[in-house]
């Protein structure tokens, strides 16, 4: 399901970069993870981070999500520059900008109900002064929407569910949420095949249901044609491709990328080898 | 979190610590309760062995009982040391030239019988000192009568006329119930040099120093975990300054700084629990050190990031999900806080920098007595060996306790 092509000069500006760089240790230790890169990104987009393991895909994701410091340059949220300084500032930016992450087994503090994962959701949309039953009606939907009964979930510790269904109360979080960006960091990459595509669709009725902007990291360039409207092709911290899904994956330009490329039908083959 | 808390009693070193500790805690609380009295009251007039003493007068005056029993040998052997049969058999060789295999060292009776036959004080007595020759004679004057078992009369003086009068004869046939005699106490463990019940002041000391170690152990895990969970969190500056005043205690190794604060404070001031808190105001390095890198490797997990994200303020982290990750880490250092710190009491006072004070008693005071005692050359092991097992246990148990739970809690450990 390639999304339409879409007049990008109309759609506004939610959120660019200019020489984002990121530089962990000094001295002999020192390692440019993310290495000057530019980025605007629009509203409603689908925008697919593509690299290998390694290239600086989630730390770069961590500076977009004001989690770490940005070494050098700028980034812009809603066509202003960027102010996380405080913690009332942070909370915010939060409000428009949440993340899911790779791993689910350890997105969750393991100590916390799920429904307490939830609540705080409902909590950071005003939603702390509502009445009990009205909590646990919001509670109740979000978790349909991702085909998970809360009456199950509800006094359940999160390393109780599987890995699918961690990953589905993460979307049934941003469901509650509703961030006008959502940043997911390889969400399909941890959990088992049959999950995925059902993770997959979930996010993207998601994006139908609130309108956001989604960010999608991934190392599988096949996925990113196959979600997004934007392509952002990462090697070793630097941005070596950019542009439209068709352009960069019908007609690409880098070496890193063909090889990319090239690299997806000996998947498949792979695939049909071992299924038929 | 339960399947948790389950697998620690499957650990058998957590089990045989707890097992330990527990019997040590339960002597210290139950003792005091089963036997009442101020545990350091001053019972006997010096340190003597253990065992059950019952008044002299009080046999005489209770109840009294024949008993047909031949006790000549039992008692010959009371009586006569081997150091006395050692002397006698050294005489016989060397100045009768007796043959020592002629010597009946094993029967005492005919030991005796041997002796009075043999010894003759006028032989030349070549290479004996002075002394030695009145020893023997000494020797042999007891020697001459050991074996006569004439009654014993005792005699009360008659108030008017001061002569003696026979009230009593007491024939070595006549026994009396221990149970009949009103004045008898048990000394489990002997009495110390200040002539204190050991087992009553051990007990005590047992649950002093636990306080103690409790408190100092307290406080160090206290500012340990703080200082930890601000550096490695906050990092930067913060992390900077913590780091640098921790190096600082850690460079001048924490028993110097205990002595001379110790040594500092007046002696007045420094009871047990000003002790225990000098000795946790120092011990908390590596604590903080090892919170740190705890704290470090948990600060940039996604379910801190997660947390972040939810608009959690700082200290909720903190608290709600750095915390807990530790917790477990942090009994363990507790409780090899405690013990350390009781070790470092007795250090301590076996310097004499320990608690100032004859009202409490400590482990560490209760070493240093026996010490100042001389105890240990005296061969009074009552006075100083049950001190150092109580010591050794503790600390051993509550040591495989630690590595008990660090089993649990670190599973590639397991054996
Ligand atoms: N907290 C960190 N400290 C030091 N180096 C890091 C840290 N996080 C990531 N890196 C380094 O940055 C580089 C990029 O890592 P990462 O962003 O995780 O890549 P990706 O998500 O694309 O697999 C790697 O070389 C990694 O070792
Ligand atoms: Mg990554």
């Amino acid at each position: 399901m390639p999304v339409s092509k879409i007049d990008r000069e109309k759609r506004a500006k939610c959120l660019a970069g200019t020489g984002v760089t990121k530089v962990f240790g000094v001295g002999n230790a020192r390692n440019v993870a993310v290495d000057h890169v530019d980025f605007d990104f629009r509203e409603g987009e689908i925008i697919s981070i593509v690299g290998e393991s390694g290239s600086g895909k989630t730390t770069l994701s961590k500076m977009i999500l004001g989690l770490i410091s940005v070494t050098e340059g700028e980034i812009e949220y809603q066509g202003k520059p960027r102010d996380i300084k405080s913690h009332a500032k942070k909370k915010e930016y939060w409000k428009g900008i949440q993340a899911i992450f790779q791993d689910p087994f350890s997105s969750y503090n393991m100590f916390n109900k799920i429904d307490s994962v939830l609540l705080d959701c409902i909590n950071m949309r005003g939603g702390r002064s509502l009445p009990k039953a009205e909590k646990e009606a919001m509670m109740t939907e979000a978790c349909s929407f991702v085909n998970l009964k809360y009456a199950e979930l509800t006094n359940k510790y999160p390393f109780e569910l599987s890995g699918g269904q961690m990953q589905r109360l993460m979307i049934a979080r941003i469901f509650l949420l509703k961030p006008k960006i959502l940043l997911a960091d390889e969400p399909t990459s941890m959990i088992d095949a049959c999950s995925r595509a059902t993770i997959l669709d979930m996010l993207l009725k998601l994006r139908d249901e609130i309108n956001m902007t989604i960010i999608f990291i991934t190392h599988d360039i096949g996925l990113a044609y196959y979600v997004s409207d934007m392509v952002y092709i990462m090697e070793q911290g630097k941005f070596v491709e950019v542009g439209t899904a068709d352009e960069v994956i019908l007609n690409p330009k880098a070496d890193y990328t063909k090889r990319l490329i090239s690299d997806v039908p000996k998947i498949h083959e792979e695939w049909d080898l071992s299924t038929v | 979190m339960k399947n948790q808390l389950k697998q620690v009693f499957h650990s058998p070193r957590f089990v045989i610590g707890f097992v330990i500790f527990v019997f040590m805690l339960g002597m210290a609380v139950l003792y005091p309760l089963l036997v009442p009295g101020d545990p350091l009251e001053m019972v006997a007039s010096s340190s003597y062995p253990p065992g059950t003493y019952i008044s002299l007068a009080d046999t005489l005056e209770s109840k009294q009982y024949g008993l047909d029993l031949d006790i000549t040998a039992t008692r010959l052997n009371k009586l006569i040391s081997q150091e006395d049969k050692d002397a006698m058999v050294l005489w016989l060789t060397k100045y009768r030239g007796i043959a020592e295999e002629d010597i009946p060292v094993e029967d005492s009776v005919e030991m005796v019988h041997f002796w009075n036959e043999h010894y003759d004080p006028e032989v030349e007595q070549k290479g004996l000192t002075n002394a030695k020759r009145q020893y023997y004679r000494r020797l042999a004057s007891r020697m001459a009568t050991i074996l006569e078992t004439k009654d014993i009369i005792i005699a009360t003086k008659n108030p008017e006329t001061g002569a003696l009068e026979e009230s009593n004869t007491i024939s070595f046939n006549t026994y009396t119930n221990v149970k009949d005699i009103a004045s008898r106490r048990n000394f489990v463990l002997g009495t110390d040099n200040f002539g204190r019940d050991v087992l009553k002041e051990l007990t005590h000391a047992v649950g002093t120093s636990l306080k103690m170690g409790l408190l100092a152990g307290v406080i160090a895990t206290l500012i340990g975990l703080t200082l930890g969970l601000l550096s490695g969190y906050l990092g930067g500056l913060v992390d900077d300054i913590i780091m640098f005043v921790t190096n600082l205690f850690t460079v001048i190794p924490s028993f110097v700084l205990i002595i001379l604060i110790s040594f500092s404070v007046s002696q007045s001031a420094r009871g047990v629990m000003l002790v225990g808190v000098i000795i946790g105001l120092t011990s908390w390095t590596w604590t903080t050190r090892s919170v740190r890198s705890q704290v470090i490797s948990l600060r940039n997990r996604d379910h801190v990031n997660l947390s972040k994200l939810s608009g959690h303020s700082l200290p909720r982290i903190i608290v709600q999900d750095i915390l807990p990750y530790i917790a477990s880490y942090v009994v363990m250092a507790l409780i090899l806080q405690i013990s350390s710190a009781i070790l470092a009491e007795a250090q301590l006072s076996m310097l004499g920098l320990g608690p100032s004070t004859t009202k409490v008693a400590t482990l560490g005071l209760m070493m240093n007595w026996a010490m100042t005692a001389q105890a240990p050359l005296a061969g009074r092991w009552w006075a100083f060996l049950p001190i150092i097992l109580s010591i050794a246990l503790i600390t051993f148990s509550l040591n495989l306790m630690n590595t008990g739970l660090d089993q649990v809690f670190n599973p590639q450990l397991r054996d």
